[in-house]
């Protein structure tokens, strides 16, 4: 084809198609399957490295939460006084606690609780919220309604002080000693019952922003049902602000929990967990003679905090395109 | 906008009823009688315990309680404590200290927050950004009481900078660092909001526009790049001042600091119930009015956002 003008008179240039931006159009490959923004986030968050070390670093804290005892043969119980916050040396390389206790088998051995408290507490949190604001978001009318201004009133609660209050109140009901799972159990539910309603505020805004697209029209066109739409097609398109919120929000629960054990209100002081050694390490630094029974506990739960910040950033920089191409 | 004022604080009713039910039920309804918990090992005078069971209101059905409370509260009358002072006495005395504290801590935020971020957004990926980067990040992974008493120690005690604890004398030497402590994680929260909203208005067509018709760059940063970037910040700036003064409880615990997060603590642990049900009214009240004030300002600040009538 060539650019002379076809009627005379015509003197307006056309570009010949080898310069036109017409050749990108025609680059993009019509029998590929298509992209889906899941398959685009993951393409694009392999090449970050801020998602491979955050990865890395979540993959082992969770081998470490698993088999507590491939990273050590002390046993963090076996505690000697006459050791009493000694420094570090070969086999202990952390020192020793006031009670004499291995601090670095301790560190190890308390990741399991910490870590119980973030994963379990965002699952139920992502769980309920995300079917409240869902279902408030798309099915609108009087359930929205209700289910809004319960949102609200939980959302107005100050959330650290909503938990204290839980966990004051659930041990009122237990008078007595807690083990490990009654422990973990009464912060995730504090923490829970009040942790919620960020989750539910922000499926609901999404699925109101998803819910009139072409394709659940087109789907409702074809004979799916309301139900099935929000399944198949209206949750897993609104899903990715959540799931950056609740990355975050998992390391955000993990300082939740240390707090609250610092408060005395946590987990009972016969749980290990990294809240309880940092808090009765509190005491122990006046004393200068191992700054280890604070540093290391407080190290470990600010890195593994740390990688779901990270991953959580990684993950919401994948799935913004707009992010994606700066 | 007067209507959408109007519509907001309609709003407000029922959820400041709805959480104050939730509280005063959660408080309440829990088994054990803080009455006799008063008489500790002492016999127990059960002519007494009736008197104060009246007294506290502990006698009638909990939905009666409730309605008293709030009768209460809306004559500025919110009951007395268990050791017998009235909580607006207490709360006159303590509110004050928070504010102060909260104030203080707003201004080290804030200031610095928008100054460092700003810094760091115009020298994106240069030394000074990937600094405040990471002292951002490990300001808000490692929780707020261990950089309390890791400055305690050091700032208070060893190096003996400033005083350690507050106590009773609550000057503004004294508060100096438990503000420092209060705003740290908002700080870097501020920082990073701050620096990725300037990173992202520098490459705006109107900033383009700007530097094209020949405007200085300190005019280009103040007046067309800090004015849109400034507009995030200050609305989380809003949401955060309310947060700091509900959430001052585990700084106010470290540095005795004689506030109301400090007394509202007391209070938990002595099981005062009428304290913790007035508190923390009080806290939501602040919280939600806040949230209000945000809306308020996002409009006049955003001009693309309009109420409806």
């Amino acid at each position: 084809m060539t650019n002379n003008p076809p009627y005379p008179g015509q003197e307006r240039y056309v570009r010949s198609l080898e310069e036109s931006p017409l050749q990108e159009v025609d680059a993009v490959d019509t029998e590929s399957p298509p992209t889906s923004i899941w398959g685009d986030a993951w393409k694009s968050l392999r090449r970050n490295p801020m998602f491979i070390v955050s990865a890395v670093l979540i993959a082992f804290i969770a081998v470490v939460v698993a088999f507590p005892g491939l990273f050590t043969s002390q046993d963090p119980t076996f505690c000697e006084l006459s050791q009493s916050l000694e420094h570090g040396r070969s086999g202990h390389p952390f020192g020793f606690d006031k009670q004499g206790c291995d601090v670095y088998s301790r560190v190890v051995y308390g990741a399991r609780a910490s870590v119980a408290v973030g994963v379990l507490t965002t699952v139920f949190v992502v769980f309920i919220g995300g079917v409240i604001g869902a279902m408030a978001g798309f099915y609108g009318g009087w359930f929205d309604a209700i289910a809004s201004r319960i949102t609200d009133i939980f959302f107005a609660v100050p959330f650290v002080l909503a938990a204290i209050i839980v966990l004051q109140v659930i041990k009122n009901l237990s008078n007595g000693t807690q083990g490990f799972v009654q422990g973990v159990g009464s912060v995730v539910l504090a923490l829970v019952l009040f942790g919620w309603p960020p989750i539910a505020r922000i499926m609901r805004g999404a699925v109101l922003s998803v819910k009139n697209s072409e394709y659940v029209d087109a789907a409702t066109a074809i004979g799916a049902t309301r139900r099935r739409n929000l399944i198949r097609h209206v949750v897993p398109n609104a899903a990715a602000p959540v799931i950056v919120i609740a990355t975050v929000s998992l390391g955000i629960y993990i300082v939740a929990e240390a707090t609250l054990s610092y408060l005395g209100l946590g987990l009972p002081g016969s749980v290990m967990s990294w809240g309880n050694d940092i808090s009765q390490a509190q005491s122990l630094i006046r004393g200068g003679r191992n700054v280890g029974v604070l540093f290391y506990p407080a190290g470990a739960l600010g890195l593994t905090v740390l990688s779901f910040i990270l991953l959580g950033e990684a993950v919401s920089e994948a799935l913004d395109p707009k992010a994606r191409k700066r | 906008m007067l209507w959408y004022i109007g519509r907001r604080l309609l709003q407000m009713i029922p959820v400041i009823l709805g959480a104050t039910l939730l509280i005063y039920a959660l408080i309440f309804l829990r088994p054990g009688d803080p009455i006799a918990a008063l008489f500790g090992d002492k016999p127990v005078n059960q002519a007494v315990v009736d008197l104060l069971r009246e007294q506290y209101n502990l006698d009638k059905p909990f939905v009666v309680q409730w309605f008293l409370f709030l009768k209460g509260i809306l004559s500025l009358d919110f009951g007395i404590t268990l050791t017998g002072r009235p909580i607006i006495e207490v709360i006159k005395t303590a509110f004050p200290v928070t504010m102060k504290l909260a104030v203080m801590a707003f201004i080290f935020e804030a200031v610095l927050g928008i100054v460092a971020g700003t810094i760091a957004g115009l020298r994106k990926g240069k030394l000074f950004d990937t600094t405040m980067l990471i002292a951002s990040l490990i300001l808000i992974a490692v929780p707020i009481f261990v950089v309390g008493f890791v400055a305690q120690f050091f700032i208070g005690v060893k190096w003996g900078i400033v005083p350690p604890t507050v106590g009773g004398d609550a000057s503004f030497e004294r508060l100096l660092l438990p503000a420092v402590v209060l705003g740290s994680v908002s700080f870097a929260y501020i920082l990073r909001l701050t620096r990725t909203s300037v990173a992202e208005n520098l490459t705006a067509d109107h900033v383009r526009t700007a530097t094209a018709k020949g405007l200085s760059e300190r005019d280009v940063i103040t007046r067309h790049v800090m004015r849109n970037s400034l507009i995030p910040v200050v609305t989380y700036l809003g949401v955060d001042f309310g947060a700091l003064l509900a959430g001052a409880l585990v700084t106010e615990a470290i540095f005795n600091v004689p506030g109301i997060g400090n007394t509202l603590y007391d209070a938990i642990l002595r099981g005062d119930g009428a304290t913790m049900v007035s508190i923390t009214t009080l806290m939501v009240f602040i919280f939600v009015i806040a949230n209000l004030l945000v809306d308020l300002l996002y409009a006049v600040l955003d001009p693309r956002i309009r109420f409806d009538k």
